[in-house]
């Protein structure tokens, strides 16, 4: 059981600027009472693209050109707080398949790869380049390649960088960590026998 | 040199490395909440799996419950009785034990994981919820995972996870009067940043944490993911032994001194080796607040908000809009700050020792008539203490409501919320944008003592001016 090999993305991006983009704005508290994902991209942003009267507000996702954009372009320590899971949902939901920005909260970029969404990381001048190129033009198709993780855009090319791990769960389809953690049922029953914790203090582990 | 106490923990629950290159981390300990897992269980639901370990995993019920009457059910929040049958339903047929409303072990997941013994030191323990990092106080690795990730945990009882680097957080001096760990952790943050921890768990340890209670460790642990830190920990030690002597779910008698030289066996030792040391000095630190938007935005209460001008070119902006959602000015004090709520609770000082620290302030005064002040014990047991203590009368006589246990106005998924552009002085860990439930709520995170002084003045104080004022230095 594994998911699909992700090799290159490839869509229309958008610019969304700003350090410290937490789980809170990504997908608000009240918004998480459910227990299921489905539809929850309509939350995105919410509080950002909308106001109280659930009339949009000035915000780039709803500007016309940018509504078909599949990847998202951020700034620094994008995803911070919450481990919500609920927020790389609403993003995949609102049609998002791919991440590029200076650099990512770790559990937030932890629960994109469990969902095979690429969080790719540029470094900041580079980042910056990227989302200027893209707010001048958003018709400009941009793809990924997860092999040599460059972006490609109109006549230009960025080198980016993503752990190695990531790279290879998102080529080799073991993004969707299930089967494989279970193929290993011997030596997880193997864990169990041996952890003082789990006999009573009596096993001795070589630490 | 020797291994700290995170890479023993870390090899020895070291399944293998997977193709991946990441490491298959076993899990000793799963502690789900009704957010986080329906959505998991529905997974295996799909792919028709069962729970593998399922006395490894304990449920509990805390962010959507409310804190008034919260055993009558059906809840009014059609959308929290929803949430609350569906985990009524998973842990029963998956066969996971639940401490539900009804039970008096019920509380936020982490305060009764320690409380019941079931954090211990040399675990793995996850849990889908950030603040997991809360139960490294006790010399685990503890770590906020996500649901397809509580997914992966109840199927087998393991993560694929990238080993952290490791940086120590050597902090010495003794608190002055009116100093908590709150306002230690909410300085080492401002220092190192909120993305100061990206990629690496925390070792806090020196003289200040050595004489810090478990409580006030847990505080401390509990807010290593606002500073960027998936996992934050403290070696244990005699203080961690008597803490969970006793509890209902560690080791009993024999086995505990067993547990005991185990325990001791596996803590970093002087020669220990890090990715990275660091050290502050909290000899003179002032009370901490913040004043922006992040936990990271923060000074003492004898600064002055800073202008942006003081920050690089790229972070103005930010700052800029920080203020501006705050209604504040740079260069103001945020003394004589009028607030509009009061907020005692939490996973972060939720617990009795810091029930106790507010009450000591509040004991014998009334709150201001315009300030709505809530206290919520962070669990039932918590709740029953402070029944006996006394401290539970000392609240509602000062004007504060005394609730009953749960998450309440921390993240707002509960009747507990602040409205329109309200002002909070809060014992929370987020004062993110929207975090107390109103998207223009203003939240200013600090110390129990501080939101009680801060209740009885109508207005942000600074605590060493209270006579009663205390520490946990003890």
């Amino acid at each position: 059981m594994s998911g699909n090999n992700i090799q290159q993305i490839t869509g229309y991006a958008v610019p969304l600027l700003g350090d410290d983009i937490d789980t809170d704005q990504i997908l608000p508290a009240r918004y998480m009472k459910t227990v299921s994902f489905s539809g929850i991209g309509k939350y995105l942003f919410y509080d950002h693209r909308f106001d109280q009267d659930a009339k949009e507000k000035s915000h780039i996702l709803n500007e016309k050109s940018f509504k078909k954009a599949s990847i998202l372009l951020v700034n620094k320590n994008f995803g911070c707080g919450s481990s919500r899971e609920h927020a790389p949902q609403a993003l995949y939901d609102y049609g998002f398949r791919a991440i590029i920005g200076e650099s990512f909260a770790e559990i937030f970029a932890g629960n994109c790869l469990m969902l095979g969404i690429p969080t790719l990381t540029l470094t900041e001048e580079k980042i910056r380049k990227l989302q200027e190129e893209v707010q001048l033009n958003s018709t400009l198709t941009l793809s990924i390649e997860i092999n040599t993780l460059t972006v490609n855009i109109g006549p230009s090319v960025y080198n980016g960088s993503m752990p190695k791990t990531f790279q290879e769960s998102l080529l080799s389809g073991m993004w969707d960590s299930i089967g494989l953690l279970l193929s290993a049922r011997e030596k997880i029953e193997q864990t169990v026998q041996s952890l003082p914790y789990l006999n009573n203090f009596i096993k001795e582990v070589d630490v | 040199m020797s291994k700290n106490l995170f890479n023993t923990i870390w090899d020895q629950h070291t399944i293998r490395k997977l193709p991946t290159g990441q490491d298959q981390i076993f899990i000793g300990l799963h502690l789900i909440h009704e957010v986080t897992s329906p959505q998991a269980f529905q997974m295996l639901r799909d792919r028709n799996l069962s729970v593998l370990y399922p006395k490894q995993t304990f449920a509990t019920i805390d962010h959507i419950v409310p804190t008034e009457h919260q055993k009558q059910r059906p809840y009014n929040d059609r959308q929290a009785e929803t949430m609350a049958q569906a985990i009524e339903r998973n842990t029963k047929d998956f066969g996971v034990t639940f401490f539900s409303i009804d039970s008096p072990r019920h509380g936020i997941v982490h305060v009764i994981g320690p409380e019941l013994g079931l954090t211990q030191p040399g675990m793995t323990i996850a849990c889908g919820d950030s603040h997991t990092s809360t139960h490294g106080a006790f010399g685990a690795i503890a770590m906020g995972i996500g649901t397809s990730q509580v997914r992966d945990v109840l199927a087998s009882q393991c993560l694929a996870l990238n080993r952290p680097k490791v940086r120590k957080i050597e902090i010495k001096g003794k608190p002055p009067k009116g100093i908590y760990a709150k306002d230690i952790i909410l300085k080492i943050i401002a220092d190192l940043t909120v993305k100061g921890g990206i990629g690496y768990a925390y070792e806090y340890s020196g003289q200040t944490i050595e004489y810090l209670s478990m409580e006030a460790r847990m505080t401390i642990c509990n807010m290593s993911i606002e500073g960027g830190a998936r996992m934050g920990y403290i070696n244990p030690d005699e203080k961690t032994f008597a803490y969970l002597q006793k509890k209902e779910y560690s080791p009993k008698n024999d086995a505990f001194e067993r547990a005991k030289k185990y325990w001791l066996s596996i803590a970093s030792k002087k020669d220990a080796e890090y990715d990275d040391i660091t050290h502050i000095d909290i000899q003179d630190l002032a009370p901490r607040l913040t004043w922006g938007i992040h936990p990271g935005q923060g000074i003492s209460i004898e600064e002055n908000i800073p202008s942006p001008q003081a920050f690089s070119a790229k972070e103005r902006n930010a700052v800029e809009h920080a203020l501006t959602h705050m209604r504040f000015k740079s260069g103001e004090t945020l003394r004589g700050k009028k607030i509009d709520v009061a907020f005692i609770g939490s996973c972060t000082n939720g617990r009795l020792s810091d029930l106790r620290e507010a009450a000591k302030i509040l004991k014998g005064n009334k709150i201001s008539p315009s300030v709505r002040s809530i206290a919520v014990p962070g669990s039932q047991d918590i709740a029953h203490q402070a029944e006996e203590e006394g401290i539970a009368d000392i609240f509602r006589q000062s004007g504060f409501q005394w609730r009953e246990a749960g998450c309440s106005m921390c993240l707002a998924m509960n009747p507990d919320k602040l409205e329109g552009h309200q002002l909070c002085a809060s014992t929370s860990n987020r004062n993110f944008i929207g975090r107390q439930g109103s998207p223009e709520g203003r939240t200013i995170l600090m110390s129990p003592a501080m939101v009680a002084a801060a209740a009885l003045a109508g207005e942000i104080v600074d605590i060493r001016k209270q006579e009663d004022s205390n520490h946990e230095w003890k």
